[in-house]
């Protein structure tokens, strides 16, 4: 039987706590089948958390620009960040996470697909990282037109197309009845002064053909770990973030309208 | 490094490779739109296409077809826009044109940050909070000072400029500082900082820079002498290479002469790919040397770095 409703998270930067409190989260709202769309690492603490839950749970993972670096051993995050100060955070968080990464993760790492594709609603659902073409490319909600994400669908075949990379939810409506989402990352908090984290339920929409997606907001202890990432001497402009739900690192790469909404 | 030299190397080392790899447009992602032309109310010293007041070379592209454009952009899917010149903000229709964008996608615009008037700011901030897409605006500044500043720039621009920036954070906007790099390599640290200090004189309290390589050709060429011998990109530059870094991969730009492959190259005959954007769509041949600055550094006409740059 083809599933009716499922959940897709977004990168979850090892934050083994809110993927636990959205996979219990996700089955009670009746979803039946589980996607991530990649990231798992960084940012957060005890990184080889995140692996045995998502296996256990047959979470199916999209390959994200930081499953590729931290897969293959690669000297960096790939990010691209140009400003100084945010390619010191990246180094950091980077470094930490390949250090604690075991071998068999990392193998696993590299077998995720570039993109996932289901049937749902009668609707044809593209699962990427970034973009369905690039898994770096970031799709902000103010630096990309209706137009190129109409273009997008029909390139590459889909009704729904869904991705994650640049960490901040938000979805549009296009042409045909298809549509665009960002379904945001378990990782750390939208840049909204809120703590909690989000998801994205997919519903097929009843006796007609359709998807309905909703962006689902998700409280879990962010304390504990805000105090697992001091414990492990991760910086202390990471834990604020997830105090306060404001980014204040990697700002760089945030258009002028993302940018104004934050506090930083 | 390279050493400055004369300029009859500057002449030698200008000309065309006989070929060069061919990049494909992968999609027509941005559009830019060169709406002053070439005529700008500064003569700087490093322009790679040599504005001034008085080089009309290339004219103002009017408002009637810049709207023409927009729609047949629009067919292809452009994800955003860029507005040049020149200096866009000596066209007096500029704010109709970027209303009119801002109804279809993102649109910076890239300016010297001395035109700025009230009436046109209050406009242009009203036009951004009522679409979904961010308006930035890049002001260019060659030096944190001006001292260094003003000889590449004209006297009192850094002044001008930074005055620019203060009433574009009064009117709710988030400048980008877009500085070339006609300092040392070696001081790029002190550079960056003292640019941090004197956005934060004027009351930035979210800074934003982005610092471009110089490209030596037009008057630019003059002052460093242009590019060495070795300045090329060939084909096995490019294995391994992620071309989406090339602008000429997912760009075109619109002059009163037509579309051309890429900002940098308009004052080449060879950039212009024809009067319609459907017949500019064709691969362009990198047989420039300015190409070698582009493969180099990666996306240097973008708004952030080689943002983007795929690993996978």
């Amino acid at each position: 039987m083809r599933p009716e409703r499922v959940a897709v998270f977004g990168g979850i930067y090892s934050n083994y706590l809110a993927l636990e409190a959205a996979l219990e989260d996700a089955r009670a709202r009746g979803a039946q089948a589980l996607y991530c769309l990649g990231d798992l690492g960084g940012f957060g603490p005890h990184p080889d958390r995140v692996f045995p839950l998502l296996r256990e749970a047959d979470v199916k993972v999209v390959r994200g620009n930081y499953d590729h670096a931290i897969g293959h051993g690669l000297a960096d995050c790939q990010c691209g960040y140009t400003d100084p100060r945010d390619n010191h955070f990246a180094r950091i968080s980077y470094e930490y996470t390949l250090r604690n990464t075991s071998d068999r993760w990392r193998a696993w790492m590299c077998e995720f697909p570039p993109e996932l594709r289901i049937f749902l609603g009668g609707k044809r659902v593209l699962m990427c990282h970034g973009s369905p073409r690039h898994t770096n490319e970031f799709l902000w909600e103010s630096t990309t037109s209706t137009d190129f994400l109409d273009w997008l669908t029909r390139e590459y075949e889909a009704d729904v197309i869904l991705a994650t990379h640049t960490g901040l939810h938000w979805r549009r409506e296009l042409q045909g009845g298809r549509a665009f989402a960002n379904v945001g990352v378990l990782g750390r908090p939208g840049n909204d002064g809120q703590t909690e984290v989000g998801y994205a339920l997919l519903s097929a929409s009843g006796d007609r053909p359709g998807v309905d997606v909703e962006i689902v907001s998700l409280g879990y202890d962010h304390e504990r770990l805000a105090r697992e990432m001091q414990d492990e001497n991760l910086p202390r402009e990471f834990v604020e973030t997830i105090l306060t739900g404001w980014w204040t690192t990697c700002l760089e790469v945030l258009p002028a309208k993302e940018r104004r909404r934050g506090r930083h | 490094m390279h050493s400055a030299s004369s300029p009859a190397l500057a002449a030698d080392t200008s000309r065309l490779a006989l070929s060069g790899p061919a990049i494909a447009l992968e999609h027509l992602d941005a559009l830019w739109l060169q709406v002053a032309g070439t005529v700008c109310n500064l003569r700087c010293a490093h322009c790679f296409i040599s504005c001034a007041p008085d080089n009309d070379t290339l004219g103002f592209l009017s408002l009637e077809s810049v709207l023409g454009w927009l729609e047949v952009a629009r067919r292809h899917g452009v994800k955003e826009y860029y507005v040049t010149g020149g200096e866009p903000f000596m066209h007096a229709d500029l704010p109709e044109m970027l209303e009119a964008i801002l109804r279809c996608g993102p649109v910076t615009v890239l300016t010297n940050g001395t035109l700025f008037t009230e009436r046109v700011l209050t406009r242009l901030a009203a036009a951004e909070a009522a679409s979904a897409y961010s308006l930035e605006l890049r002001v260019s500044i060659d030096g944190p000072t001006s001292a260094t500043n003003d000889p590449i720039r004209g006297e009192g621009t850094f002044g001008r400029a930074m005055e620019g920036i203060r009433k574009l954070l009064d009117h709710g906007f988030l400048p980008i500082l877009t500085a070339a790099r006609v300092w040392d390599f070696a001081d790029e640290e002190v550079v960056r900082e003292r640019f941090f200090r004197a956005l934060h004189d004027v009351g930035c309290e979210r800074p934003r820079l982005k610092i471009l390589p110089s490209l030596r050709i037009g008057r630019e060429a003059l002052r460093t002498g242009g590019y060495d011998r070795h300045h090329w990109v060939t084909e096995e530059m490019l294995e391994s290479y992620d071309r989406a870094q090339l602008l000429c991969s997912n760009s075109r730009i619109v002059t009163s002469r037509g579309v051309h492959v890429c900002p940098i190259l308009i004052d080449h005959p060879d950039s212009l790919m024809g009067p319609t954007l459907e017949g500019s769509l064709r691969p362009f041949e990198l047989r420039h040397r300015a190409c070698f600055t582009c493969w180099h550094y990666g996306a240097i006409c973008s708004n952030y770095g080689d943002i983007g740059r795929d690993a996978t």
